[in-house]
């Protein structure tokens, strides 16, 4: 069982410690040894770490170049590391990066790709990798498998499954170098250009607040922006606040922007289409303030309030700022 | 130059239901689309041929029906069509839909002279099955490179230089040589209307052509489910969970309610 990790700025991205807790659950299951794959520069120091997440081995390819993703070479490196060692599954987390490679990985291996499941598990009698991913739109589950050929390949969305730290082990790490040259890729980086934008990461907030047609207008999203200020939490949107340009795309939850898993969502005048539920259905704890009754999301709130949200969260705010005080 | 634009058709609603009896999908009665990335791949593949000349081939695979969409994309102005349609394709995975596509512009291909470049344009994603993976099979077994999530377009000559998104607070340039294949996301421009010149055209002047398994020379072990590697094992629709307290009384006992009960599961 294969762990693909990757990373940006030096920083591995957190898919990969999810994808480890996933990983090890599976691995015990088939009583196979779970691998992290990691092709980069400078992580020398961090490997032993990835012990304490699951891991039983480290394959790091270490280049300077690789330092930043060039597609072309992670294909190559990819391939010969999976054509040699022959793991039965890999797993790749479902990012932009992960799906430019993985695709192209699976056709030179010929072998089965499943992209951005949300569940997996193990057919017992078989040893399947059961690959589970919302179709259509979010309104229907597919499980798919991939019966005859090795390996199985599969990229997984972030924040479905939670990192889980274990009891720190040694790991056998097996370090190979390359000598990649740019000249070796086929497609040349020309420039790098940063964004000045504030980065909001909804995938790590503990709490979100989040606010749907209901909100009413942009003016109407101070209201929910005070309530997330008062519980520490990020503020986040359905679609269609983000359409009508009352926030930011980056805050968007659901089928086609962020999936987040925070302790509490609390989600504020969103009916929860269910584009907006399979972004944020793994959250801890669920809460729902809607005028609509039968609002879809009250099926899936832990605690429903049917009431208009400006009336509520106000109320809402002083005894949470209340409850916070006698803390 | 030959622009080559992959595109899909698919139904043409976000809700897709299934029948409960039947565990498949209910397509009677809803209408097929081009699925919309794949239009923003048939404007950039138009404004390039506008602005550089070539000639634009659109290239679908699917049931008789996709003809379809086919005519639409000519009546957007693209050149020539083709449908790869066969029983043999049915059931295919994205492993098997990219080697059956490859096919079609590997024969397209011989007649052109060799050293002319190509280029290959997807949208990033479907909107029925959300994979993104066809495109990159796509290039590989072409052997071509590929740029995905791809929000600005340029051409020099035999090269371009195209602007890839992974992330919000990053755009990266990248230069590459044709034959190249991209994918584009939906913001790289704004599909045109067809006018009716374009669309009795569509049906008139410009032809879809059709080619199935022997006109590919495809071997049929290699297309359709029997090429594919994943099956579907079973579709369902998704469970929800979640235990549906209702708090009730005045939003004061209700907002007390909530607070309590947040603090006692510790979340706040």
């Amino acid at each position: 069982m294969w762990v693909v990790a990757e990373h940006y700025k030096g920083i591995i991205h957190k898919v990969a410690y999810q994808l480890l807790a996933k990983g090890r659950e599976l691995a015990d299951i088939l009583n196979v040894s779970l691998t992290l794959v990691i092709l980069g520069d400078k992580f020398d120091a961090l490997l032993d770490e990835f012990g304490e997440y699951g891991a039983d081995k480290v394959i790091y390819v270490k280049s300077t170049l690789l330092k930043d993703y060039y597609s072309d070479l992670y294909v190559k490196t990819l391939t010969e590391l999976i054509s040699k060692r022959k793991p039965e599954i890999v797993l790749i987390g479902a990012t932009p990066t992960g799906r430019d490679f993985a695709p192209r990985v699976a056709k030179r291996l010929n072998a089965g790709l499943t992209a951005d499941c949300t569940g997996l598990d193990i057919e017992k009698e078989t040893g399947n990798l059961m690959q589970t991913r919302p179709t259509f739109g979010g309104n229907i589950m597919a499980t798919i498998r991939t019966p005859t050929s090795r390996p199985q390949l599969a990229t997984v969305r972030p924040g479905i499954f939670k990192a889980v730290t274990c009891e720190k082990k040694k790991i056998k790490i097996i370090k190979l170098e390359k000598e990649y040259k740019e000249k070796d890729s086929v497609a040349k980086i020309v420039k790098i250009i940063s964004k000045e934008k504030k980065k909001i990461n909804l995938e790590d907030a503990e709490i979100i607040v989040a606010g749907g047609r209901g909100v009413g207008s942009k003016e109407g999203f101070k209201l929910i922006k005070e309530l997330a200020e008062v519980l520490g939490a990020e503020m986040g949107g359905s679609r269609v606040t983000v359409e009508l340009n009352w926030l930011d795309q980056d805050r968007q939850v659901g089928q086609t922007g962020k999936t987040v898993s925070p302790s509490l969502y609390i989600a504020c005048g969103i009916s929860g289409a269910i584009q907006h539920l399979v972004g944020m259905q793994n959250s801890g704890i669920i809460v729902a303030i809607n005028r609509d009754g039968n609002a879809p999301i009250f099926n899936i709130a832990h605690y429903g309030i049917v009431g208009d949200l400006h009336e509520v969260i106000p109320v809402l705010i002083e005894k949470v700022k209340k409850a916070m005080l006698e803390e | 130059m030959k622009i080559f634009v992959c595109i899909k058709q698919v139904p043409g609603v976000s809700e897709v239901k299934i029948d409960p009896k039947t565990n498949t999908l209910i397509r009677s009665g809803i209408p097929s689309i081009i699925n919309p990335h794949d239009k923003h791949a048939i404007e950039l593949g138009l404004t390039i041929k506008e602005n550089h000349g070539g000639e634009v081939i659109a290239i679908s695979m699917g049931p008789p029906q996709a003809e379809q969409a086919l005519r639409e994309a000519l009546s957007m102005g693209v050149d020539k069509s083709y449908l790869l349609t066969d029983r043999a394709f049915a059931g295919a995975d994205t492993l098997a839909t990219s080697h059956t596509l490859a096919l079609a512009i590997k024969k397209l291909l011989k007649e052109l002279k060799k050293a002319d470049p190509y280029l290959v344009i997807c949208g990033t994603q479907a909107i029925d099955g959300d994979t993104a993976q066809v495109g990159p099979e796509l290039a590989e077994e072409l052997g071509i490179p590929q740029i995905t999530y791809v929000l600005n377009f340029e051409l020099k000559v035999d090269r371009i230089i195209v602007e890839r998104v992974f992330r919000a607070e990053e755009i990266i340039i990248i230069e590459t040589k044709l034959p190249a294949l991209i994918s584009v996301l939906k913001e790289i421009n704004n599909p045109r209307k067809p006018g009716i010149k374009g669309i009795v055209d569509a049906y008139e002047k410009k032809k879809v052509v059709f080619w199935n398994s022997e006109d590919l020379k495809a071997d049929k072990t290699e297309v359709g489910l029997n090429g594919s590697m994943t099956e579907v094992w079973k579709i369902f629709i998704p469970v929800r969970k979640g235990e549906h307290i209702k708090l009730t009384g005045t939003i004061d006992d209700m907002t007390n309610e909530l607070v309590k009960n947040l603090k006692e599961d510790k979340v706040i």
